[in-house]
């Protein structure tokens, strides 16, 4: 118990984020209209495609010696970027027909 | 002074992706909002890159950075803008895929980290970095068997037992990770590699058995998954716009997976636990449902002529044949000759939601046009005649009669209330479910058969010639 508080403690700043992002993904999501869900759904997952930095901070870090780390690392921002372009790109040319008119 | 520059720009990442997402859910800001988001990604992908400090110390490896960052943006722009419509559902599932193996790899290499730091692991984040590495896979194999679901290359595959060995091999990946983090964090690398091949296997035999008309709503599940595993990342740096990012698109893809469940009329639960998987089909053996009736082109153009009031219900078939512009041709012909058109959409007509609305869209038919399936079944009633334009399981009558049907339950289309119903189909084979449709023998149905471009191309021409 005592563990579970201090950790809680030494966490709260995160803490607050997710339970505050949990509610904010809620009420955004929430009032679309169906035309939009995938276009949306695609939208976030490129949002999702903030992992890159993590990616990003890997790489940087890895030591020049260390081939695993750095071959994994390239890897994974050859990915993590993949999700991000791709994913703006495809929304963009969904919602590119949407374009209105009158 | 640096790393005060990085924290605001992560800030003003972190608000570009909640007012981005906003934006995106109205038709009229749409573009605008992903164009935000974007901006937001970039300014933090840079600020990471040049101002991010550990202990003092600035990233290295700047020529691996930017070669990768370089390759995936090339892959990346080029396979989204070559893609066709039909097959951007597809593509969404694959990019999702890779940011779930992205978030995979950097727990593998962390792990390295941690092991090579040769000290006693700190158990909240081993605890993160198996969490990230797990979710990060689960999503990255279901992925990648979604996006070969939806292009046909892979087939519904279960085995008796399949649900116990899920949940055995799922035990075991808890278990393994139990180990590590509370008991014995100096495990060997083979270790921490089990834990990830385990949680591929599960990806990739728990998307197995669902049917592929359900693929959507694993796809938006899957999206939710790779938001958390993003979120295990920002758990790990104390970054807070990888926190901000995953779990927002945690949150908001859990809602969206429960709304397109509640479309169908069916819990999450039944979904996964699959019932249009495997052994479901036999109920489709009603048999001898009697006989349907063809009508032949000219027919049909001269019902729809001179009809009051025309309903076109678009399904997957629009979508493989490429005919929405063909579709809006047809539409704008009958409304030169005062017949009133309206599309009516089923929320899951497609493989996903709101699949025929982007490509409606594509052809420029008007926003307005495009009617919502509760509005749609008011109007039925006074149709005159309904063309149902390669859909199938969406106007199923068998989902409101038949309790042993794996769709029963779903919501329909109600085309029965309108008084003609044209049904273009390439064959009689059964839709993507897999389950015969009655309305095709019902005497006020009749078969249109042939691909739908070319069918209604012809109609068109038929039309003009009248």
């Amino acid at each position: 118990m005592q563990t579970f508080l201090h950790w809680i403690e030494a966490n709260q700043s995160i803490l607050y984020i997710v339970i505050l992002m949990i509610f904010v993904g809620i009420e955004v999501i929430g009032r679309v209209p169906a035309v939009l869900h995938t276009p949306l759904m695609s939208g976030a997952n490129a949002i999702h495609g903030v992992v890159i930095i993590g990616a990003i901070i890997v790489m940087g870090q890895a030591a020049a010696d260390n081939y695993l780390a750095l071959a994994l690392g390239f890897l994974a921002v050859v990915l993590g970027t993949l999700n991000v372009v791709g994913g703006f790109v495809v929304t963009d040319r969904m919602l590119e027909m949407f374009k209105k008119k009158k | 002074m640096y790393s005060s520059l990085l924290t605001f720009s992560y800030l003003i990442a972190s608000v570009t992706f909640i007012v981005g997402l906003k934006m995106l859910s109205h038709p009229a800001t749409a573009r605008k909002g992903n164009l935000v988001a974007a901006v937001g990604m970039t300014l933090a992908v840079i600020g990471t890159i040049f101002l991010y400090e550990k202990d003092g110390e600035s990233l290295g490896n700047y020529g691996w950075i930017f070669a990768g960052i370089a390759v995936g943006t090339i892959l990346g722009t080029v396979s989204a803008k070559k893609v066709k419509m039909t097959a951007m559902p597809e593509m969404v599932s694959l990019f999702n895929g890779m940011g779930g193996a992205c978030a995979a790899l950097i727990s593998l290499v962390e792990f390295d980290h941690l092991s090579y730091a040769g000290t006693t692991a700190n158990p909240d984040l081993l605890l993160i970095v198996v969490l990230g590495l797990v979710i990060g896979s689960i999503s990255f194999a279901g992925s990648v068997i979604a996006w070969g679901k939806l292009n046909g290359s892979i087939k519904d595959f279960a085995f008796p037992g399949q649900h116990i060995f899920n949940l055995l091999v799922l035990a075991v990946i808890i278990g393994m990770a139990g180990y590590l983090i509370a008991l014995s964090p100096a495990q060997p690398q083979w270790f921490i590699y089990g834990i990830f091949g385990l949680s591929i296997l599960y990806g990739l035999f728990f998307v197995f058995p669902i049917g592929g008309a359900d693929m959507p709503v694993v796809i938006s599940l899957l999206n939710s998954f790779t938001g958390v595993a993003a979120a295990c990342g920002g758990f790990l740096y104390d970054n807070k716009v990888m926190l901000t990012g995953g779990i927002l698109v945690g949150a908001a893809g859990t809602l969206l997976t429960i709304l397109m469940c509640k479309a169908m009329n069916r819990s999450l639960a039944n979904v996964l636990i699959g019932s249009f998987g495997g052994g479901a089909k036999a109920t489709a053996a009603a048999g001898a449902q009697g006989s349907y009736k063809e009508i032949t082109l000219s027919d049909t153009a001269v019902l729809m002529s001179y009809a009051n009031k025309v309903y076109i219900v678009p399904g997957y078939g629009l979508a493989v044949a490429q005919a929405q512009h063909i579709c809006h041709e047809l539409e704008k012909l009958l409304e030169s000759k005062g017949v009133e058109v309206n599309y009516a959409i089923h929320p899951v007509a497609g493989r996903m939601p709101g699949h025929m609305n982007v490509l409606l869209a594509e052809a420029d038919v008007p926003y307005d046009k495009l009617k919502e399936m509760e509005q749609a079944n008011d109007e039925f009633a006074t149709t005159d005649v309904v063309l149902v334009l390669g859909a199938n399981d969406v106007v199923n009558p068998a989902a409101k009669s038949d309790p042993a049907s794996p769709i029963y339950g779903m919501p329909i289309l109600d085309v029965e209330l309108s008084k003609h119903i044209i049904v273009n189909k390439r064959s009689m084979k059964p839709g993507y479910a897999g389950i015969e449709n009655e309305l095709f023998f019902r005497p006020k149905t009749s078969m249109l058969f042939g691909d739908a471009k070319k069918v209604l191309q012809d109609l068109v021409a038929e039309i003009k010639s009248l």
